[in-house]
């Protein structure tokens, strides 16, 4: 996944900066699906817009959830024994940041990086 | 399970993480690392990370682990390599690795724990000598 990500961010034409600040936000939520998540998937798209271009990555998984969003974008929040910056960190890494949850209903984050 | 390897040079070990760092292959990493430092009575460590292209949260707590135990161990460790653009981004992201000794190559590496090992065992002479004045 995390090679996957890396080619389609050096096609878009990324900074090695920008690049590295996409894998690795890949991998925390990826890593997250998996851990917390029970599993899931992810998608990759290149969007064009007439003035920008970018790169959208999209986690979705059927897990169990996050009840209080507002806290688990706390830095250092962890419900297990991580360090609680995936979700913030990649907030921070990322241009856009969207966070979809329910309690029992999933969870999906869609992040986008622009050129 | 594939596994890195830990490379012995006098007091010193060395290790160089190749570009698929997965979490098990870290977590075993620690193991081996932690076994080998008593077993051949290591005093320092070095990490080269320079083939690395990216470092997460994960991996961030595996390292500064890594740092712990070795301390913990009278033992140092070094962390040579890391490019910029990592440096960049796990500050981004807030994993701080307060604690991890760094430098930019592995001769600057290897200088510093040289060094490290060398002024720790002065200390040594020094406070036994104190001691043995106070009584
Ligand atoms: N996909 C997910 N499904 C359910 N809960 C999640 C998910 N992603 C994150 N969380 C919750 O948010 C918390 C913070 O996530 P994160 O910042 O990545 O820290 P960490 O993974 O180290 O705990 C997690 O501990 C977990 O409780
Ligand atoms: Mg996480």
């Amino acid at each position: 996944m995390r090679s996957a990500v890396k080619m389609h961010a050096e096609d878009i034409g990324f900074s090695k900066l920008n690049q590295t600040k996409i894998v690795t936000t890949a991998s925390e939520l990826g890593r997250n699906v998996l851990e917390h998540g029970n599993g899931g998937r992810v998608m990759i798209e290149h969007i064009k817009e007439l003035d920008r271009s970018g790169l959208r990555m999209i986690f979705q998984d059927e897990g169990p959830g996050i009840d209080n969003v507002e806290k688990a974008l706390v830095d250092g929040y962890t419900s297990k024994c991580g360090l609680g910056l995936g979700l913030s960190g990649s907030k921070r890494l990322m241009d856009d940041f969207e966070l979809v949850s329910q309690p029992n209903n999933g969870t999906t984050i869609t992040v986008t990086k622009w050129t | 399970m594939e596994r890195i390897p830990i490379l012995k040079f006098g007091d010193i070990l060395l290790v160089t993480i190749q570009v698929d760092f997965h979490d098990r292959i870290a977590l075993a990493l620690q193991e081996d690392l932690t076994e080998k430092i008593v077993n051949l009575s290591a005093k320092g460590v070095l990490i080269d990370i320079s083939a690395l292209e990216m470092v997460d949260s994960f991996m961030g707590r595996v390292l500064g682990n890594i740092a712990k135990t070795s301390r913990l161990l009278d033992c140092y460790a070094v962390l040579v390599g890391m490019q910029p653009a990592i440096a960049i981004t796990i500050t981004e992201l807030g994993v701080t690795l307060t604690g991890i000794h760094t430098a930019l190559t592995a001769e600057a590496g290897i200088d510093l724990l040289n060094d490290m090992i060398k002024s720790k065992s002065n200390g040594k002479v020094h406070a036994k000598r104190q001691v043995a004045k106070w009584r």
